[in-house]
Formats: structure tokens, sequence, C-alpha cells
């Protein structure tokens, strides 16, 4: 089975000016592109040829585990947003959310300290453990906490390639914006 | 005394076209000044303040992340900035051309190795020319800050010549495009500089 680029729901200077459009063009048409295409040459002839791509992520390695994961995490992080987001989730997610952090600002705290220190390229994950509590986690380069029996529920890519365009050096300033575009209704089905 | 951000040797715009001056400006005025603020602040008070930095790479598993990371940073910047030069580019020459030549078979499978070396480190990293302990050259690549010089590396040795790889060093200029980046950083390697570090 052939792994293609999923379309997004929105136009690509939707984002902006959290996200300009040129960083949509190389992020998405070209960075998760190459990883679509690459995933694609990598797998013929493999035991995952035919696997869907939650199971590359889960059980694969090297390479092929470097651009599947990479096709999972752009899509879960592109799938994430929408132009006028922001605000905060409600119901049971909020409710999640207070009870392992305390409060929503809390929360974006230590989400946005932990995107703010992961040394390197990488992804900031809020997770749901198997007790349905809620935990913040870092992971390097293609990581995904699928791999530890945790459910992603947010992403924020801290690649550089993320936002070098836009912010350059200034990681924590794409952070703090990054929650003024998120779609919460998506988020809060993940959970 | 504290670790001080060094004063390069060239202007920013002097590398152009290979290396912009917006991302030469960055790179030095904001990643490598923070990695040595960072650096001075993680050892500030501490059995570590004074001590050289390759005294703290040399024993980087002992020492925080915090150590390991800026203390990287701060060296493996230090050297980028004087194995590039504006008057660079062409190919190694003397006692080095002979010990390239004689490790890898030819400096052109010497520029293969080390361009699949930059080309592939997944993530952010460095590809290095290293004058291992008993005089052979060897082309390795690290993540991250991490240099040959830490215990920790899996290949130890003398870096000569580093090649930056984190997006920071060339997003700016080739956004995805990193095999450009690697391709033009031949026509500015101060080859002078790598042999001097060679016959140290």
């Amino acid at each position: 089975m052939n792994f293609e680029l999923p379309k997004l729901p929105y136009a690509l200077d939707a984002l902006e000016p959290v996200i300009s459009k040129q960083t949509m063009e190389f992020h998405y048409g070209k960075h998760h592109q190459a990883y679509v295409n690459n995933l694609n040459n990598l797998v013929k002839g493999t035991e995952f040829e035919n696997a869907d791509l939650e199971t590359i992520v889960k059980k694969s390695e090297g390479g092929i585990f470097n651009n599947g994961a990479q096709v999972w995490n752009h899509t879960f992080y592109f799938m994430s947003f929408k132009p006028n987001g922001g605000g905060a989730p409600s119901g049971a997610l909020a409710e999640a959310i207070n009870a392992s952090f305390g409060s929503f600002d809390k929360f974006k705290e230590e989400f946005s300290a932990a995107a703010a220190t992961l040394f390197g390229s990488g992804w900031a994950w809020l997770v749901k453990k198997a007790d349905g509590s809620l935990a913040i986690v870092k992971e390097s380069n293609a990581g995904n906490p699928m791999r530890d029996g945790l459910t992603p529920i947010l992403t924020c890519d801290v690649w550089e390639h993320a936002y070098y365009l836009d912010k350059q050096n200034l990681r924590p300033k794409y952070i703090e914006e990054f929650f003024s575009i998120l779609d919460w209704d998506v988020i809060s089905a993940r959970y | 005394m504290a670790f001080e951000l060094p004063k390069l040797e060239y202007a920013y715009d002097a590398l152009e076209p290979h290396i912009d001056a917006r991302t030469m400006e960055i790179h030095h005025t904001k990643h490598h000044a923070a990695y040595t603020n960072n650096l001075n602040g993680a050892v500030a008070g501490t059995e570590l303040e004074g001590q050289s930095i390759e005294d703290l790479l040399a024993n980087i598993s002992k020492h925080s992340v915090a150590v390991r990371n800026n203390g990287g940073g701060f060296f493996n910047h230090n050297l980028f900035w004087t194995v590039m030069s504006p008057n660079g580019g062409g190919e190694p020459t003397g006692e080095l051309a002979a010990a390239i030549t004689k490790d890898f078979g030819s400096i052109d499978a010497f520029k293969e190795a080390f361009n699949k070396a930059a080309a592939t480190r997944f993530g952010s990293g460095w590809a290095w020319l290293v004058k291992q302990a008993d005089g052979k050259l060897v082309v390795s690549s690290t993540a991250n800050q991490d240099n040959p010089l830490m215990d920790i590396a899996d290949v130890k040795g003398t870096p000569i010549l580093g090649l930056d790889v984190w997006e920071h060093a060339y997003y700016l200029h080739y956004q995805n495009r990193r095999p450009d980046y690697i391709g033009a950083f031949w026509n500015v390697i101060n080859w002078d500089e790598v042999t001097r570090r060679f016959k140290v």
C-alpha cells in the first residue's frame, strides 16, 4: 500500500501570521512529502510493505521508523490547527487537564517548557496514559510516544524547520503563538 | 575566567553566496552566544569553573546535560568559524592531503564519506573529520552538540574539520536542501586551518 501526503483542511496561508505560507510550503510540501516518499521507497520488499502507518511507528526501526514516524507526527501536527483557533478546551479534555496539571494555564506552562527545552530536533507531546490521566513528554527527532503505550493528544514540532523562516532562533515565540492556531475540537476528540 | 564568544576573522557577508550574512549573524550572535552564556551559567560556582573546554569535554560523562549541550555548542562553533574562510575552498595539500589519501583512498573518497555523514545525520548534529589517537583520519557524525572530544563519543579523537548540520546553519538560505548547503561548504573550507589542526 502506498502512503500519501494527507490533504490539509485549510489553505497554506491560513495560519499566518503564526506560521507563514512559506514555512507551510516547505514544511508540508517538501519535508512532509519527502518523509512520505522515503517511506514508500523504504518499505518495499520489507515486512512493513503492507503494514499500516501505526504499526510502522510502533514496530519499525532505523530509516523506516524515522520516515514513518515523521509522516505520522507531521499529519498529527498539521491536523491540530485551524485559522483563528486557540482558546481552551472544554468538556472531558478540559477536566482531565485540570486534574493532571491543576489548570489549563499550568498545562500550557509545562507544555511550553518541554517544547522550549527539548535540545536539538524533536517533538513535545501531550499524551493520555492508560489510566486516563495526562502527561507531557519530549521525544527527540522522529520519536513518538505510542511506542511507550501512550496515546498522543497534541504535539508541537520543534525541529528548527518548523519555525526558523518565521522566528529564527526565537523558539519560545513560536511555541507561544502555536497555542493561538490550535483546533481544540479536533484535539479534544483524540481524548 | 568565563568563556567568551570569539570574534570572527571575517565579516558576516564574507562567505556569501555559500553562507548568507543573515544566517552568519544569527548563528554567531544568537546561537553561539547562547551556548557560551549557558555554558558559563552551567559551570558558575561549581568545581568545573575555570576548567578548559577541552578538559570539560574529555570528562563530559561526569557532567550535567547543560554542560554537555552548551559546552559542545561552544566548542563546536568555535571550530566551525575557523575552518571557514572567504579565501577558502580548493583542496587540501601537503601532509594533510597525503594523510587523507592514505586513509580514505583519495580526496574524492574522503569528500564522499564526509558528504554522506553530513547528509544522513537525522535531526540536528555535526559531521567531522577526526584525527584519532594513532594519527589515522576518519569521518564521523555526532548528534546535537556532541563531538569527538567527548568521552561518550562513538568515534573519539581530535576534530580537525566540522560541519554544522543543525537546520539553523542553513535553513534561511537552503531550507530543506541540506545537500546543497553541504556542497557549498567545500567552497569556503579553510584548509590552512584544517592542516594546522591536523599537525597539532
